[in-house]
């Protein structure tokens, strides 16, 4: 209970204790209620940032998990060629944060970068410091790269666990390809795949880290993410109380989603 | 319907065929006669599902071929076969309905809708399937999800035979007695080709017309229930089938007499002329066959041992030299540690000669 209340509970008050009183220095200090919580809600940076937000865990979502299972299908199934793809398909989840974002940052490029001079010299005007469509499509592939494995990963290992005698009684009744995929694959592979939705959802809505390196938030604010307004109203402006009220909401609607997504995995075990 | 013939069929999973360990199935000759109810029966390992999924096509030999009434049909994919196969455990689409699962084999092969659904209804309802068809599978019990496994097999009306493999394994004893009648019912209506793998005896010998024992790759004797249980060809089905087993007492031919340790026997009848110098000998005879001798009758010197009540009888154990046989009392149990003469019938008792039986003393 005493480590719960040090790693957890303590920390979190602290936020609370923040988000509730308007703080001047020590021992100045006065309760005003739900007021940050409002001016928080009411900015419309963090309007813009939650829509940003929204849209980037849709698209992201959208890509990786119907690439990840597509992966996972061609996937060799036994053997060392299937321990070597498994390991290489690894390599992107083993690298930290910042270092994707390092090396996106480099690889876009307009200028030094692989991709970006690539794009640029078939004549896509690409340049992710200054056009934001070109700086979403960066973070985009940034994402996808970073974390396709991961889905991949899981789908495979709901594949590995259909029993052989599913594939031959499918051979046995005549079904094509695209049936076994259907009917037997999709719906064994229904629990990983909700498992991983759900690990997907949670970390592109808290992403931070990488479009930080990369992008910064730009241009203008056309990649600010929630997180990234989130550090910039607490550390930039030092407006310590709002970012308290925002991250406490933030956390809320994190665990909220979280848990309609925990409910539908319970329901789809147990029917 | 068709007859299946398998003809000098050898397979190795690794591709080896020089090595005879190696072999899954060494050298099979077998055919199965259209219309008949057959049991595959042997030990874990013996070759049994290997020999289900070559006939299904979901295996390819190494050497042989299979052939379906006369045509040879070992390079045909499974779906072409016209074969239907249920598994050891129920294979279910999940998301389909009971009615969905039932017509999936047919619909697959573009059946025409209205024929679809006559032959779901008939096929649910042989197998009391009716009051379930609009229900979701995934949601049964392991009985009826095994039926339907079942009735995809079923509802097929050009499938050339019914292979299963194991079907029963996973349901309980009460239902599993039930689903069996049902399946030896069916078999007799539709005139279906039934090939059933199992490891249990009882199983085979009360489901089948024939029953083919396999051991170790290889097939050991193909006959009725009756013929395997009264005269096993190998001393491996012998053993196999009856429980207890058959009896089997190593012994040598001296002259015109069989000896054992503890006795001998007159060595007569056919038995006699089956065998030739050097091989290894033994007597075969069923527990229920022996029995005390009467007064004048040849007979064999043997002590009690422990006794076991079965019910409707007495297992007891008997020594005879340093071996231990079963013998089947049928109402009074003398006391252990007692001495017994005990008589072999010369028509009930079998000679093997290298394992492989000559003929009985008769």
């Amino acid at each position: 209970m005493a480590l719960v209340a040090f790693s957890a509970v303590i920390p979190l008050m602290t936020v609370v204790n923040y988000s509730v009183q308007d703080i001047f220095g020590p021992g100045q200090r006065y309760f005003i209620g739900v007021d940050w919580f409002r001016e928080a809600l009411r900015d419309p940076e963090v309007h813009g940032a939650f829509l940003r937000q929204l849209a980037f865990s849709g698209i992201v979502l959208a890509i990786e998990i119907p690439l990840g299972v597509a992966v996972a299908l061609l996937l060799p199934k036994a053997g060392w060629k299937s321990s070597l793809a498994i390991v290489i398909l690894a390599l992107p989840l083993l690298i930290p944060f910042n270092v994707v974002g390092t090396i996106w940052q480099v690889y876009a490029r307009p200028e030094i970068g692989f991709l970006g001079r690539v794009l640029n010299d078939i004549g896509i005007d690409f340049n992710y410091t200054g056009d934001a469509v070109s700086a979403w499509a960066t973070i985009v592939l940034m994402d996808v790269w970073h974390w396709t494995p991961l889905v991949a990963l899981l789908a495979f290992a709901g594949l590995r666990s259909i029993p052989d005698a599913y594939y031959q009684a499918a051979r046995i009744d005549g079904a094509g390809r695209l049936a076994v995929f259907r009917f037997i694959e999709l719906p064994k592979m229904k629990s990983v795949l909700t498992i991983a939705v759900l690990l997907r959802f949670m970390d592109s809505f808290m992403i931070y880290t990488e479009p930080f390196v990369v992008t910064g938030g730009g241009p203008g604010s056309a990649t600010t993410f929630l997180s990234i307004r989130l550090v910039n109203m607490a550390v930039g402006q030092f407006d310590l109380g709002p970012a308290a009220a925002f991250s406490l909401m933030y956390f809320l609607v994190i665990l909220l989603i979280s848990y309609v997504f925990y409910t539908i995995l319970q329901r789809a075990s147990a029917s | 319907m068709a007859q299946i013939v398998i003809d000098a069929l050898r397979h190795s999973y690794d591709g080896r065929l020089d090595d005879p360990d190696a072999l899954a199935l060494k050298q099979v000759d077998l055919t199965w006669e259209d219309g008949r109810a057959y049991a595959l029966l042997g030990p874990s390992g013996c070759g049994k599902s290997s020999m289900l999924n070559i006939i299904s096509g979901l295996v390819r030999q190494s050497t042989g071929r299979v052939l379906f009434d006369g045509r040879d049909v070992s390079d045909l994919a499974t779906e072409k076969r016209n074969i239907a196969q249920v598994f050891q455990f129920p294979v279910l689409y999940d998301t389909m309905t009971v009615e969905q699962n039932l017509a999936f084999p047919l619909r697959n092969r573009g059946t025409d809708p209205a024929r679809i659904r006559k032959r779901v209804d008939e096929v649910a309802g042989m197998l009391d399937l009716g009051p379930l068809l609009k229900k979701r599978a995934a949601g049964l019990g392991a009985a009826e999800k095994q039926k339907i496994s079942l009735g995809r097999g079923l509802v097929r009306e050009d499938v050339a035979a019914v292979l299963f493999d194991e079907p029963l394994t996973v349901i309980d004893p009460h239902v599993k007695f039930e689903l069996r009648r049902k399946l030896k019912m069916l078999h007799e209506e539709l005139g279906l080709t039934l090939i059933y793998v199992t490891h249990d005896q009882s199983e085979a010998l009360t489901l089948a017309d024939e029953v083919v024992v396999m051991a170790e790759g290889e097939v050991m004797q193909a006959g009725t229930p009756e013929a395997l249980y009264e005269r096993p060809d190998h001393v491996f089905v012998g053993n196999f089938i009856g429980s207890p087993g058959m009896n089997f007492l190593p012994c040598k031919a001296i002259g015109e007499r069989l000896a054992f340790r503890g006795g001998s026997l007159p060595l007569t009848g056919r038995a006699a002329a089956g065998i030739a110098p050097g091989q290894s000998l033994c007597l075969g005879i069923r527990p229920q066959y022996l029995r005390p001798a009467r007064p004048g009758e040849e007979a064999v010197e043997a002590v009690l041992g422990e006794i076991q009540h079965r019910g409707d009888c007495f297992m007891a154990v008997l020594h005879i030299g340093d071996m231990a046989l079963s013998v089947r009392l049928p109402d009074s149990a003398p006391p252990p540690g007692g001495t017994m003469r005990v008589h072999f019938p010369p028509d009930r008792t079998l000679l093997y000669a290298d394992n492989r039986l000559t003929g009985d003393l008769s």
